[in-house]
């Protein structure tokens, strides 16, 4: 079996301790939470972090709860969590519809909400859901607390926008009243990392988009999202033409790159269709036609 | 259910004791609740099983133990220019460092494979497939094995590399094996079976002719358990033992005596419980190898077991066949010829298991379950940058290839002509009253009744009504999805020997078998093969209940342990049942035979007056006047007077060499649905008939052939080892090699016909490989049905498939660009 | 680094190296070789056991991340000698070949059917798609769950066959 390099181990009692030990270990820290992304990693030696902080013991950030009006939900909130909150569910279906899909149950109960999104895999499907949703994630450092949109979050394959001595620690998203929204993946097999996936949301006023939101994973589409479907769609009516022709821009702004699971051709097609199924369920979800 | 009994050559072949088998009575219940004999009963191993306590490999702890590791090649093709082993061997945990430079002193750096080619060990001149064994670290924990592997420092010269098999024979290909004395090119042979003149002539005269080239690419049999072994040289009595995970323990230990110089009477291969084997625990590897250097050169037990890509990407794969088919017919759909030429990718050393005579296993049996007039196949197997191996993954010595062929070509007949592939089958399949029947490739298929097994495998599917609502659903324009029907009909050929034309590296394929009853009427039966999940221990002692009415909890069977067992060749190609199973039958026979006399002895008349009742010997007209076989069993180990040249105790040892094979068969259907937009596809049932002859255990057959059937789902819809152009391995690990879990499953609706060998004394024919032979096409033809197209390659992904629609079809061989 | 834990009930205290993964710590220094490993990558849940009343993926897991918490495995399930009723429910319905897979299924199993009492087909192949069998093609562990789910109290038993009882 592969096994990691040695490496020390800390386990942080407080935000403020993780804080403290990631500034006396500048570069050489890592934070683990389920581990199952990282864990295998540093199995492989690809990598070789000097010291691991576990958090595992901040259970103060697994929760999902009204914060004004918006949903907070901390970062240490499992996927089965995410899975399973009547919250969630009564706000937000793409939370349900990703998490059904995202690896297999025992690894959801491991995996946390902060991990996926820090891990910063182009093929994560919550990266999409938070872009699609525009959410926020919150930032701590020694200093204080910063807000990034999630769109701003992560800067290229396995990079994001947390710095080496801070951590995040929420995600926000605005509550939409009346919003529908919906998750589709295609994947080879269950469990399997995305061949390619999509998520939106959509307010209605009458027949006419109000708001929108699309995010995409896995072909390499800006941000995880297509904003100039989103602009195509806001204010224009609910049809299935002006939704066709938004999953054709999303077809044509992505850039999927080839691998095992599929040749860049099939990816861009997928983005259109995907696209245009879960704007179209998002649709009939926010007109009440669908649950 | 349908019943056919073809009249045995033996004369006591016994009617199936299963409620399947018409007529035949259920076997009577042992105190215990278990079948004297056939039937429905509950595995014996499962005790321990359920209680985390099985015995696997890597659960062996001996005390002093040592950890091994292998350091492998990143490269596909690179000379070696050094090794710097230095930093590891300083490593304060490092035992020893070996390398081919130190193989090459004792004369192990290479070792014979089983096709009788030659592979590494530890490479000492270039690596020839990613994922090479290069050094072996021996430290005292596994931690430090895998640190001490990242000191040794190798530099590689990397060459150009050969990864498709298509371009292997080019003039300019990169020669791999310039090893071997006199080699210029990368071909390991071409071989032919059938008349290829009798078959330009049903050709050229045929009304259709339908061509199709078609991949069966690189799979892996992919068991949960890796491999691996612990080995342990007593440098004292010089006796060497090892646990590993064969399939084959007495073949490996007479290997180990022929490739290490050891003699075989010091030699223990153990083979504790097996994670699963389907091939892929039938050859000899080098870590095995490397174990056991590096327990001679510490004087210590020394285990290596690999990780998970370690298993895919360097021991045994399967498949890897490059085919061109044609079939020829007439315009009414009478099948009259098939011809197939194949180019065949063996990786970096020839290391199929199969017997001599059949450098292509029995592919040759590709004329499948039908008639001809004619049929011809040539096969040419090339060397490849790829890792060495070729027949694993359940596929009775290459017949799932086969299969493979000689169905999707039906189907593409079918097409050609417009016909229902149901219809066309049932057209052409052997009837009854051919067998035995002599393909044109030179098999002589045993016994059969195909067209009872189609026939019902279309009534359980419903096959009209599924045809009707395709129909339907084709005329909808609204219709998001696309649904389609696959048919497969599989004849497959197992249990080799006859040890006359089968062997393994010289070693015929017979199995030895000693049956032992004790004084007090409990047995201990001893066999050659070795369980990997099959149920050895539960279905062995209902043969000899069946046989000797013993309840079979009062038998015990003992396995993979070479101390312990007689000799014979190991479990793989269906053989188990087939061999050993017919072994241990005849075993009891004799012990029977024996009984009747010690029981006529005792009874004071003759044994012609005996007869023979569940368990005991009575006086004809006298049931009272009886010995049950513990009495007879405790007279055989006492006092009474025996017939002259009758020696005591109740024994019997048998070496048993098949007369032929036996060719199980069965019908299968599938049903998909595949999404218009996406391309994915879903089994929505699976049916499958299968005739194995009668069933010892149903409960243990229905459980293989569902098993069998995941893999078919696998193969045909995800599993496939694909390589860059530099010959890097895109399918090493489980993120990309993926296995069907529970959500790709349907549940499977299983129907049986039986139709007895007529020369097994069981009657019986084996099942372990039948459903992953048969189903990948059947899996094939739906998707291929439902999409309205004559062929695509597996595995049928997403991507594949819509890329079938687009025209434009992947090379699932080559990883995706 | 000291570790202390609950596993099977029993408190544990050991010296480990904090990169040691929990499937080692129980299978080499506890000597609890029920659970298995088949992956290095989280994929194949044969490595599955409980961490703190949740099943979790030991291979991708650090037994010092366990340390203060509770284990439980394989070996906890039978309870003086009697089965618990899931691995009765392995046994009735054929859902275990080889046995490699097993253990971490049954433990995906007992999990699921102490939430939900009466899974459905459905319900129990998404509980256990996280854990890969390569021998029965799941069929019989859907029904061996089934069979569980009915017979919960364990009432039933005294169907066990005659078998080579292993005592713990």
């Amino acid at each position: 079996m592969q096994v990691p390099a040695p490496f020390d181990y800390e386990r942080a009692t407080s935000v403020d301790h993780v804080l403290t030990l990631l500034a006396e270990r500048p570069g050489d820290a890592r934070i683990v939470a389920g581990g199952h992304s990282l864990l295998p990693m540093m199995k492989l030696r690809l990598a070789q972090p000097e010291m691991l902080i576990d958090i595992n013991d901040l259970t103060d950030l697994d929760y999902i709860r009204v914060d004004g009006d918006e949903i907070a939900i901390g970062a240490m909130t499992r996927h089965a969590g995410l899975l399973s909150s009547a919250l969630l569910g009564e706000h937000y279906r793409i939370f349900r519809d990703a998490e059904r899909v995202i690896a297999d149950p025992i690894v959801r109960n491991r995996g946390t909400i902060g991990g996926s999104l820090c891990q910063a895999d182009p093929s994560e499907d919550l990266s999409a859901v938070a872009s699609a949703l525009r959410a926020t994630v919150v930032i701590q450092s020694a200093t204080g607390r910063r807000t990034v949109d999630a769109r701003d979050f992560h800067q290229g394959p396995y990079e994001t926008a947390v710095g080496d001595a801070e951590m995040l620690v929420e995600v926000r998203v605005p509550i939409r009243p009346g919003a529908g929204s919906a998750y589709e993946k295609v994947e080879r097999r269950a469990g399997d990392w995305a061949v390619a996936s999509a998520g939106a949301f959509v307010q209605l006023d009458g027949d006419t988009i109000k708001d929108v939101g699309l995010g995409l994973t896995a072909v390499g589409a800006p941000h995880f999202t297509c904003v100039e479907a989103e602009e195509a769609l806001r204010g224009q009516a609910a049809s299935a033409e002006n939704v066709a022709a938004a999953a054709q821009l999303c077809h044509d702004a992505c850039q999927p790159q080839a691998d095992q699971r599929g040749p860049e051709d099939y990816k861009r097609h997928l983005a259109r269709e995907l696209s245009r199924r879960v704007l179209t369920t998002s649709i009939a979800r926010a007109r009440g036609e669908q649950s | 259910m349908t019943t056919t009994d073809t009249p045995g050559t033996t004369a006591d072949v016994p009617r199936a004791r299963t409620a399947e088998a018409a007529g035949a009575p259920e076997a009577p219940l042992s105190a215990a609740g278990n079948p004297i004999g056939f039937g429905r009963m509950l595995r014996k191993e499962d005790a321990r099983f359920l209680r985390g306590q099985g015995k696997y490999v890597d659960d062996v702890q001996l005390p002093g133990m040592l950890h091994g590791a292998v350091l492998r090649s990143p490269h596909a093709h690179a000379r070696i220019v050094s090794i710097d082993t230095s930093a590891a061997e300083a490593h304060p945990k490092v035992r020893a460092v070996i390398t081919g430079a130190v193989l090459e002193t004792l004369n192990l750096a290479w070792m014979p494979t089983l096709s009788g080619d030659v592979q590494s060990v530890l490479c000492t001149d270039k690596v020839r497939f990613q994922g090479q064994e290069v050094a072996f670290v021996v430290a005292d924990d596994h931690y430090s094995a895998r640190d001490a592997l990242e000191l040794i420092d190798v530099e590689y010269a990397p060459l150009p590399a050969v990864v498709d098999a298509r371009k292997a024979l080019d003039p300019d290909a990169p020669l791999i094996r310039d090893d071997l004395e006199g080699r210029t090119d990368n071909k390991i042979y071409d071989w032919e079976a059938g008349d290829a003149a009798a078959c330009d002539d049903v050709f050229s005269r045929a009304d259709v002719v339908v061509t199709q080239d078609m991949v069966y690419p690189r799979v892996h049999p992919a068991p949960m358990e890796t491999c691996g072994s612990v080995a342990h040289m007593d440098p004292v009595s010089g006796k060497l033992t090892i646990w590993t995970t064969t399939q084959a323990p007495h073949a490996h230990r007479t290997l180990y005596a022929i490739v290490a110089g050891l003699p075989e009477h010091k030699i223990q291969v153990i083979s504790p419980d097996i994670g699963g084997g389907f091939g892929n625990k039938v050859g000899i590897y080098p870590g095995y190898v490397c174990s056991i250097v590096g327990s001679i050169l510490t004087g210590k037990p020394v285990k290596w077991v690999e990780d998970r890509s370690e298993n895919l990407m360097s021991t045994s794969f399967a498949r890897d066949y490059h085919m061109h088919g044609e079939i020829a017919a007439t315009r009414e759909g009478k099948i009259l010829g098939l011809r197939v030429n194949v180019l065949a990718d063996h990786g970096a050393f020839n290391g199929v298991a199969q017997p001599t005579k059949y450098p292509a296993g029995f592919f040759h049996i590709f004329t499948g379950s039908y008639d001809y007039a004619a049929a011809h196949c040539n096969v040419t197997a090339v060397y490849s940058n790829k890792a060495p191996g070729g027949v694993a993954y359940a596929c009775s010595f290459r017949i799932t290839e086969a299969v493979y062929l000689v169905e999707r070509m039906v189907d593409c007949l079918a097409d050609e002509l417009s016909m229902d592939p149901a219809a066309l089958r049932m057209q052409n399949l052997l009837q009854p009253e051919q067998f035995p029947y002599t393909t044109p490739t030179g098999w002589e298929y045993d016994s059969g009744n195909y067209p009872a097994a189609l026939t019902e495998a279309m009534r359980i599917a419903g096959y009209d009504e599924l045809r009707a609502e395709q129909a339907a659903l084709r005329a909808d324009p609204d219709s998001t999805s696309m649904m389609g029907i696959g048919l497969s009909f599989f004849t497959e050929g197992v249990g080799a020997g006859p040890r006359k034309h089968m062997d393994i590296l010289g070693l015929g394929m017979a199995d030895g078998c000693d049956l032992r009853v004790h004084p007090t009427g409990k047995a201990v039966l001893r066999l050659s093969v070795q369980s990997q999940g099959q149920g050895h221990e539960t279905t062995f002692a209902q043969i000899v209940a069946q046989e000797l009415g013993i309840p079979p909890e009062d038998i015990e069977v003992v396995h993979g342990d070479t101390d312990n067992t007689p000799f014979g060749l190991g479990t793989y190609g269906s053989r188990s049942t087939p061999v050993s199973g017919a072994a241990a039958a005849v075993a009891a026979r004799r012990v029977k035979d024996k009984s009747r006399i010690i029981a006529a002895a005792s009874l004071e008349c003759s044994p012609d007056d005996l007869e023979w009742d569940h368990g005991r010997w009575h006086v004809k007209g006298d049931p009272n006047q009886a010995k049950t076989i513990a009495e007879i069993a405790m007279l055989a180990h006492g006092t009474l007077e025996l017939p002259d040249g009758m020696e005591g105790h109740l024994d019997a040892q048998v070496v048993y060499d098949p007369p032929e094979l036996t060719y199980p068969f069965g019908a299968y259907i599938s049903v998909v649905d595949v999404d218009k937009g996406t391309g994915a596809v879903k089994v929505r049932r699976f049916i499958a008939v299968d005739d194995c002859g009668p069933r010892i255990n149903p409960m243990i057959v229905e459980g293989q052939v569902h098993g069998g059937l995941a893999d078919g789902i696998g193969m045909a819809l995800m599993e496939v080892i694909a390589f860059e152009e530099d010959g890097n391995n895109v399918g090493g690990s489980f993120l990309n090699y993926l296995l069907p879990t529970s959500m790709e499953c349907p549940s499977y609706e299983l129907g049986q016909t039986v139709t007895p060998s007529p020369h097994h004394p069981l009657g019986v024919k084996g099942v372990g490989e039948s459903a992953t032979v048969g189903s990948p096409a059947a899996i094939v033809n739906a998707v291929l049905d439902a999409l309205q197209i004559r062929h695509a390659d597996m595995p049928l992904t997403p991507a594949a498939v819509w890329r079938a629609q687009q025209g434009n079809p992947i090379r699932t061989d080559l990883a995706i660009v | 680094m000291q570790v202390t834990m609950t596993v099977n009930g029993n408190e544990v205290t050991e010296d480990i190296e904090p990169r040691l993964l929990l499937v080692h710590f129980v299978r080499d220094v506890l000597g609890l070789t029920g659970t298995h490993w088949g992956c290095d990558t989280s994929n194949c849940g044969a490595c599955v056991l409980w961490l703190d009343d949740v099943p979790v993926k030991s291979c991708t897991t650090l037994a010092v991340m366990a340390s203060g918490r509770s284990v439980r495995t394989v070996e906890d399930l039978a309870q003086g000698g009697v089965l618990d009723p899931v691995q009765e429910g392995f046994m009735q319905e054929h859902g275990l070949q080889c046995g490699f897979c097993t253990p971490g299924m049954l433990m995906t199993a007992r999990w699921l059917l102490d939430h939900d009492a009466d899974p459905d087909e459905n319900t129990i192949r998404e509980a256990i798609a996280g854990n890969v069998c390569r021998c029965t093609g799941y069929e019989n562990i859907v029904r061996s769950i089934r069979w569980a789910a009915a017979h919960a109290d364990g009432a039933e038993q005294q169907a066990a066959p005659a078998t080579d009882e292993v005592t713990a």
